[in-house]
């Protein structure tokens, strides 16, 4: 970095080049902008940082994240208190969310089991979905997972751990998605699809 | 450097926000790591699962580089296992030792081919918890720690052959076992060429494969097994194809 520019305008920079899809060219030129628009958007985006940094909290119960806790989601009395949707990161949970095809409750497992980053079952939240599960309140879990390799051994690995509990579990559908021409679909999924087929 | 080959993958790791780091065994490079660029992308996820077959293309400055893969699609295994627990946790495993145990860049292509033969069989349970015994067996033969279960280590016969001694990785005879039955670790019929394999022969299998690859490989580099074999280990007991 150049030395002509001042030290807080660097620290600026350097932090917001440790965001994700930023690099430190265009970190400098959101910097730039942040200065030139220092009222209109410094100043707010600073107080709303700081808010969220006090304010925001892991749910308790479902793992999401939220100013209240428990969150929104847990505390809302129109949800379906009986079936519980296992996602892996709060991304999902929004995606999910989003879309609004499912209206219970949520568990974030924090991530996925994987040899490679030495994640291990008691590394995400899967001893307090057990817990949830077993309660008699909740008929069914939904295993809502990624249809990575990943993903799937840990749904797997949760489908045993939650033999004991009284509870449906499912899983979402793999296949062809809204839009997709088989054409352009990669074997995988064509391989998925025909194998999760079901009477028409 | 340029070189065209055809491999598994192993595992992907995430590498800054679109790239891919991928870990390929083949057959005429042996484990090799690469860059996918563009490999987090939604085109190329599917493509780059464990257990999938690939055509690799390397190119590197030096050979010594990283270097960076082009990979395309030849077969999507990972989909079709991914159903199936006991298959999935047989994937898992198998692309968790041949990561974890096989040297970078040193080929071995008979352990591949053995490794392409269990992935084939990975949808029959009743066959491959035995073919992935010998394919551990193999691997150990391939880093230079292979049994010898010709002869019995005490008495040179070889008939009854029933245990192996752990210091010498040698088969023992029943006669001979009898005093140290249980120091030594018991030899599964099936790998003195008995077509037949019970349940009992296969967790004997795995605890011999895996005494042997965690003392012998594993521990010279400050490491043991791999959770995911635990894993594969505990489903087979579970479905009763291993006690």
């Amino acid at each position: 970095m150049s030395s002509n520019i001042s030290p807080e305008i660097e620290r600026l920079i350097s932090l917001l080049s440790k965001l994700p899809g930023l690099g430190p060219r265009s970190a400098r030129r959101a910097a730039l902008d942040l200065i030139k628009k220092r009222d209109g958007l410094m100043r707010p985006l600073a107080s709303a940082m700081a808010e969220a940094a006090d304010k925001i909290s892991t749910c308790k119960i479902c793992g999401n994240v939220d100013a209240q806790n428990p969150c929104h989601i847990c505390r809302a009395g129109g949800r379906d208190q009986t079936i519980i949707c296992v996602v892996q990161e709060v991304g999902d949970l929004w995606a999910m969310e989003r879309a609004g095809a499912f209206r219970g409750q949520y568990h974030i497992l924090g991530g996925t089991l994987s040899a490679l980053d030495g994640i291990r079952p008691e590394d995400l939240n899967i001893a307090s979905l057990i817990d949830r599960a077993k309660s008699e309140v909740v008929t069914e879990v939904i295993l809502a997972m990624n249809a990575t390799v990943d993903g799937q051994t840990t749904a797997h690995y949760i489908t045993d751990h939650l033999e004991t509990a009284d509870v449906t579990i499912s899983r979402l559908a793999h296949g062809v998605p809204v839009g997709g021409e088989l054409d352009y679909l990669d074997d995988g999924t064509i391989t998925a699809a025909m194998k999760s087929r079901r009477p028409f | 450097m340029e070189w065209v080959s055809e491999g598994y993958i192993l595992s992907v790791r995430k590498h800054g926000e679109t790239s891919a780091i991928i870990d390929v065994f083949t057959p005429d490079k042996g484990r090799h790591l690469g860059l996918v660029r563009g490999g987090v992308s939604r085109k190329s996820r599917p493509v780059l699962q464990p257990g999938n077959k690939v055509k690799l293309q390397w190119r590197g400055r030096l050979s010594e580089h990283l270097g960076s893969f082009t990979v395309e699609p030849l077969s999507a295994r990972a989909a079709e296992l991914m159903e199936d627990r006991l298959s999935l946790a047989g994937l898992n495993a198998m692309c968790a030792i041949a990561r974890e145990c096989l040297p970078e860049r040193e080929p071995h292509p008979e352990v591949y081919d053995a490794f392409q033969i269990l992935l084939m069989n990975l949808h029959d349970p009743d066959i491959w918890p035995a073919l992935y015994v010998r394919w551990e067996a193999g691997l150990l033969t391939a880093m230079g720690y292979g049994l010898d279960l010709k002869s019995c280590a005490a008495t040179g016969s070889n008939d009854n052959l029933t245990h192996v001694s752990p210091r010498s990785g040698r088969a023992v005879s029943a006669s001979a076992a009898e005093p140290y039955k249980d120091k030594l670790l018991v030899l599964p019929l099936f790998l003195q060429g008995q077509p037949y394999v019970t349940p009992e022969d296969v967790k004997a299998g795995m605890v011999l494969t895996g005494y042997f690859l965690e003392t012998r490989v594993q521990w010279g580099v400050n490491k043991t097994l791999p959770d995911s074999r635990a894993r594969m280990i505990e489903r087979l007991s579970t479905e009763g194809y291993s006690r």
